[in-house]
């Protein structure tokens, strides 16, 4: 399963960089959530996957069974995808913005604007 | 409890969400807008007092007790950050009154600005690299919207650029605390340093210490990371400009030199050697950058990146006199720049342009503004008495004493080049005749603007520039406050003892 998972960090990683080299903004956006994404995979793969044993602990019992999977970098990640969530929701509003002053979303084209 | 360690974040988010109810009232935003960063100012001074008196100051948030709470430490270091931070937030709040207008006003600029504080004084107090995350986010996201707010062509433009390199950056530092975390299990900031001394493997850790080194990177604007900070601190107004030169890529720094004293001293020979060779071509790529350069704001924003290389200097020597010499150079730097673009946005308020080649006579016509910009620029060469000589010369001392001649070579070319770059602006902004076209006294002043808005302007410039002489006419005491400082940096056994407690 590790293995599934690095090779898939790996593409998204990749995919996500190589929308960043893209001219187009929207492109760019759409790069950056990728790499957000590959970021909050690999937190969970690298801090060890359990399956199907929640930290959970049994009744009458004061510590919980192992192994469990860890919470810690669950809570991490919803922290991260929080987080993402509203980046994305401002970068969204910016290229929108700058697709309204100069209809286009080249950056190329954009940046010849500069005055 | 300790409470005075939570002020300074609260304070600036009382305020901000005082402000956000009351959107349209302008007395309101202009009065909380000053009154959260005085907060700031006024408990990080009590903080200061405290932690130089009883030592490192730690706040287990909600009492649970680390490494398992959300912990907030001032170490002296830490402390006098907030402070410049309390200091610079009220010296641009105030400048503000009389240069933002209206139309930024009624979108939020006050309320972001408190945002923007918190975020730096929360990346300044935390204990937890996870937390350090979350609180750069914070300081973005404001940053974000401060750099687009107004959407003028440039600006949005210049967001661009900013909005996706603080983003890569950000996902990479993420990943490094992902990796950390599955590397020995734990995210406070002091049980990794406890950790991280027994790993088996320290090699894999110095290549975890290099994500962070070039996630910080980015946001410090090291070399070869800079390119998107000229491309975009020009853009936005002067006060946005100022606040995110003093402190932004401060904040990138303070992050380098935190774990590379606490946590990543593992294989010192490579990482701080790797760190002093990129020191030494920050220094020289920026100044180059700004010799080139005739656009008061480019200018500045290039010296920016000179001064990083100083900071790392410091770092990168990693004796106690070399990073006292960076503590000293990063109350001075932060002092001197936000001086320098508050006073490229006076010239631009009174000529109506940031291009050196238009402007003139400033010397002539305003003699005051010519002494006041006199003061950070020669303190930012580095001419004694002022702050920036004994920064400098701390610095020095400290490479000399371990015989790195190379850097200490680099530094003082890099000082003449800069003094050289400082001299430039003052020939053709103050001392050379106002060229013709240029009309004399074209006034930008916005529509409600007070009547006394040029003292409004100049006022926060004076005491920043006594500031400045005042560090350097005094600078015993500060001296050994950052020796101080740099001593605790040094030994983290302190640190990690007044967070963990009795129980390591």
């Amino acid at each position: 399963m590790e293995v599934v998972l690095a090779i898939v960090i790996g593409g998204l990683y990749g995919t996500g960089l190589y929308m960043m080299m893209r001219r187009s903004i929207v492109k760019l956006i759409i790069g950056l959530v990728l790499l957000g994404h590959a970021t909050n995979l690999l937190i969970l793969t690298a801090s060890g996957l359990v399956r199907a044993s929640p930290p959970l602990i049994p009744e009458g019992e004061v510590v919980p069974v192992l192994p469990i999977a860890d919470p810690l970098p669950q809570a991490v990640i919803l922290t991260a995808i929080v987080i993402g969530f509203g980046v994305v929701a401002f970068t969204v509003v910016l290229i929108h913005r700058t697709y309204q002053a100069n209809a286009t979303d080249d950056i190329e084209l954009i940046a010849e604007v500069e005055p | 409890m300790n409470n005075v360690l939570v002020l300074p974040l609260i304070i600036p988010l009382v305020s901000a969400a005082i402000m956000l109810i009351f959107w349209r009232w302008r007395f309101i935003q202009h009065f909380f807008g000053i009154l959260g960063p005085a907060g700031i100012l006024i408990s990080s001074i009590v903080l200061l007092n405290s932690v130089r008196q009883n030592g490192i100051q730690v706040d287990q948030i909600g009492s649970w007790p680390a490494p398992f709470g959300i912990t907030l430490v001032a170490d002296l270091f830490s402390a006098i950050m907030v402070l410049m931070t309390g200091l610079m937030g009220l010296a641009i709040a105030i400048f503000s009154l009389a240069s933002i207008d209206p139309q930024r006003r009624l979108f939020g600029y006050y309320p972001l600005l408190n945002i923007l504080l918190l975020g730096v004084s929360g990346a300044f107090l935390t204990g937890d690299i996870f937390n350090l995350y979350v609180w750069f986010e914070v300081m973005l996201i404001a940053s974000f919207v401060l750099m687009a707010l107004g959407g003028e062509q440039a600006q949005i433009l210049g967001a661009i650029k900013y909005v996706t390199l603080n983003l890569l950056s950000s996902a990479l530092f993420l990943a490094g605390v992902g990796l950390l975390y599955a590397a020995v299990g734990t995210l406070n900031m002091a049980d990794l340093a406890i950790k991280l001394g027994e790993v088996e493997h320290p090699e894999y850790i110095s290549a975890l210490a290099m994500l962070f080194l070039v996630a910080f990177g980015i946001k410090a604007a090291m070399f070869p990371l800079f390119f998107w900070l000229p491309a975009s601190y020009h853009t936005p107004p002067v006060p946005v400009s100022a606040i995110f030169a003093a402190l932004l890529t401060k904040v990138g720094a303070y992050a380098l030199i935190r774990v590379f004293t606490l946590l990543f001293t593992q294989e010192v020979f490579f990482t701080h050697t790797l760190i002093l060779v990129l020191a030494g071509f920050t220094m020289v790529t920026g100044v180059l950058g700004a010799v080139a350069q005739f656009d008061f704001r480019r200018l500045l924003s290039f010296h920016i990146i000179s001064q990083i290389g100083y900071l790392m200097m410091g770092l990168g020597l990693f004796t106690v006199h070399s990073l006292a010499g960076s503590v000293i150079f990063m109350v001075h730097v932060i002092l001197a720049k936000s001086t320098l673009f508050l006073i490229s946005g006076i010239t631009h308020r009174l000529h109506g342009t940031f291009e050196l080649k238009k402007l003139g006579g400033l010397y002539r016509s305003y003699p005051l503004l010519a002494f006041l910009f006199l003061i950070p620029a020669l303190s930012l060469a580095g001419i004694p008495p002022l702050s920036g000589f004994f920064a400098k010369l701390a610095l020095i001392q400290a490479g000399l004493a371990i015989e790195q001649y190379y850097i200490v070579a680099t530094a003082l070319g890099v000082s003449i080049l800069t003094l050289f770059s400082m001299i430039k602006i003052w020939a053709e902004a103050f001392w050379k005749p106002l060229p013709a076209e240029t009309s004399l006294l074209k006034s930008y002043l916005p529509a409600e603007a007070p009547s006394g808005a040029m003292h409004i302007l100049v006022s926060p410039i004076i005491v920043l520039a006594a500031i400045t002489v005042i560090v350097g006419l005094a600078a015993e005491p500060v001296f050994s406050l950052a020796f101080e400082a740099a001593e605790q940096l040094m030994n983290p056994a302190g640190y990690i003892q007044a967070v963990m407690g009795g129980n390591p």
